[in-house]
């Protein structure tokens, strides 16, 4: 028996408050893809991939027409490139990037991630060839999403690894510098990555997931902010009460979408990401709930601590709703995604530092944030060396995805359009690391990592 | 309200009040041979909200075309017009 009310809360949250599943992701296996000859792999990923994916589309449309829920995006995941190719022979990836911009442009999703390599321990031959890939391939393909895993909590930081990734980054900014350095956008690097992620652009199918598997991730901070309207001035238990309810709601939402996809498509349902995904659209953001809490703005002090009680009470409703959470699973900080966080760093009200303590307690880290094109590459490895030991450090996923935008400096805009949003240049502190940075070698695992 | 099943779907119609309303979705529901279960309306602040329990057991059109031809009628007459599989409103409400 559902009440008249329950039905007319349901259609609110569509209608009013943005709820919509943000994202069906199908991981595809691509290590039987691998052959001596670059040009027969190639082709194999481009068969499997076409043929395992062949109806997502047009299912995800399927049941977002018959549930009336939106369903956003529709994407791939795939085994990490570095080691589909290791065995091809070439020294340049770019054919292998080509080949998976191909694949999902025929099944019509809009991003495919796993042009990747985990190095969080030491690179393989392979983790260097497709590392030095990266730049050109994210520049001559329009889905493919690029996503190196530089630390874990069990194995430590690969500092070598960190400071290559601030040149690439550099040079991915250089070779899409007529498109605000969008190549950036789609290139992510990690600590502690989930290898069920089904979000981009750090979506890749991790080497003990499953042949093919469906990942759904939720999204829905309207709903979350519309239901903190209601609750307004009283104190801060019932604040988390609130949010656990909502976040319950939006969840199984993603698990019934989940579930109906996965007996279509006849592919295992892997997890839900519980993540609070924001968008550019008004009353779709992160950072007008955190200041649903009381705050004049994001990254006002108290901001760290809204973060953290909004992630935490997120999981606990979430994980009532569904028994397989998974992914990443907390609020998105994303800067250029988020209109209020677009609102905030303009103002300058949120800086930099702010973020980096913000990705102590949220879901990613430092993510879709613009900043000087000017940034030398040590200083950007130096802000990925900083996320990494935030993660490492505290068992959780950090992530940087930093668009060192050339020609452009603070006060500066960027665009990208769509859900990429646009962000302003942030400030960053120019003192040196260079010296730090360039010691390399390995950051030793955390003694918590011991716990055999 | 009836039992939900895999068949049971809602109706809600959420707009400014004018004539005709349930006869012309009840219309369109009659045609594609549609069973109205229940349905209860109010008005709240001049805005007109329908909410019917139908079984698609016996209909002649699968959600996707009934949702098209409600959603035309929606347009026409200036109302927002869905038909949802019930399974959404278990989800979301039940544990």
């Amino acid at each position: 028996m559902i009440t008249d009310f329950e039905i007319l809360e349901t259609i609110r949250m569509f209608q009013e408050q943005h709820l919509d599943v943000r994202t069906i992701t199908m991981g595809i296996n691509l290590m039987d893809c691998s052959t001596a000859s670059a040009e027969t792999t190639c082709q194999r990923i481009y068969d499997k991939i076409c043929k395992k994916a062949e109806n997502l589309v047009k299912t995800g449309e399927d049941i977002s027409r018959e549930y009336q829920i939106p369903i956003i995006h529709k994407r791939i995941s795939v085994t990490p490139i570095s080691i589909v190719a290791a065995s091809s022979g070439v020294s340049d990836y770019t054919c292998f990037a080509h080949a998976l911009d191909r694949a999902a442009k025929a099944c019509g999703v809009n991003f495919i991630g796993g042009f990747s390599a985990l190095v969080q321990k030491g690179y393989t031959e392979s983790d260097i060839r497709l590392i030095e890939s990266i730049p050109e391939s994210l520049a001559t393909t329009d889905f493919v999403c690029s996503s190196v895993n530089l630390a874990t909590s069990r194995t430590g930081i690969n500092m070598d690894a960190v400071r290559d990734m601030g040149r690439i980054i550099k040079r991915t900014a250089e070779l899409t510098a007529d498109r605000d350095a969008i190549g950036c956008a789609k290139l992510v690097v990690f600590a502690n990555a989930p290898e069920d992620n089904p979000f981009m652009a750090g979506a890749f199918l991790g080497p003990g997931e499953p042949e093919c598997v469906i990942n759904v991730g939720i999204s829905g901070p309207g709903v979350i902010k519309s239901a903190l309207e209601t609750v307004r001035g009283q104190d801060l238990g019932v604040v988390a009460e609130t949010i656990k309810r909502a976040a319950f709601k939006i969840t199984r939402v993603g698990e019934l979408v989940a579930r109906e996809a996965s007996s279509r498509l006849n592919v295992p349902f892997g997890i839900i990401d519980l993540s609070l995904a924001p968008t550019p659209v008004v009353g779709d953001s992160i950072a007008r709930i955190l200041e649903e809490f009381g705050l004049e703005s994001c990254g006002a002090w108290g901001t760290t601590a809204a973060l953290a009680m909004l992630n935490d009470a997120m999981k606990k409703g979430g994980t009532m709703a569904s028994s397989f959470v998974g992914g990443l699973s907390g609020a998105f900080i994303p800067v250029s995604e988020d209109e209020g966080m677009i609102a905030a760093a303009a103002s300058g009200a949120l800086t930099l530092e702010k973020l980096e303590a913000m990705t102590c307690v949220c879901s990613v880290g430092l993510d879709m944030v613009a900043i000087p094109g000017n940034t030398s590459a040590e200083i950007i490895s130096g802000i990925i060396a900083d996320e990494m030991a935030v993660g490492t450090f505290n068992n959780k996923t950090t992530a940087v995805r930093i668009i060192p935008t050339p020609g452009k400096d603070v006060g500066d805009f960027v665009e990208f359009g769509g859900l990429l949003g646009s962000a302003p240049i942030i400030r960053v502190n120019p003192a040196s690391c260079a010296e730090f940075i360039h010691r390399g070698g390995r950051v030793p695992a955390p003694i918590h990592s011991m716990r055999n | 309200m009836g039992k939900m099943d895999q068949h049971t779907a809602v109706v809600t119609v959420v707009g400014q009040d004018t004539i005709g309303i349930i006869a012309r979705v009840s219309a369109i529901l009659s045609e594609n041979q549609v069973n109205i279960k229940d349905i209860t309306q109010t008005i709240l602040e001049d805005i007109f909200t329908m909410i019917m329990i139908v079984d698609l057991e016996k209909s002649t059109q699968d959600i996707k075309t009934i949702g098209g031809q409600l959603e035309q009628l929606g347009n026409d007459m200036g109302l927002s017009i869905r038909i949802q599989h019930s399974g959404l409103f278990n989800a979301m409400h039940r544990i």
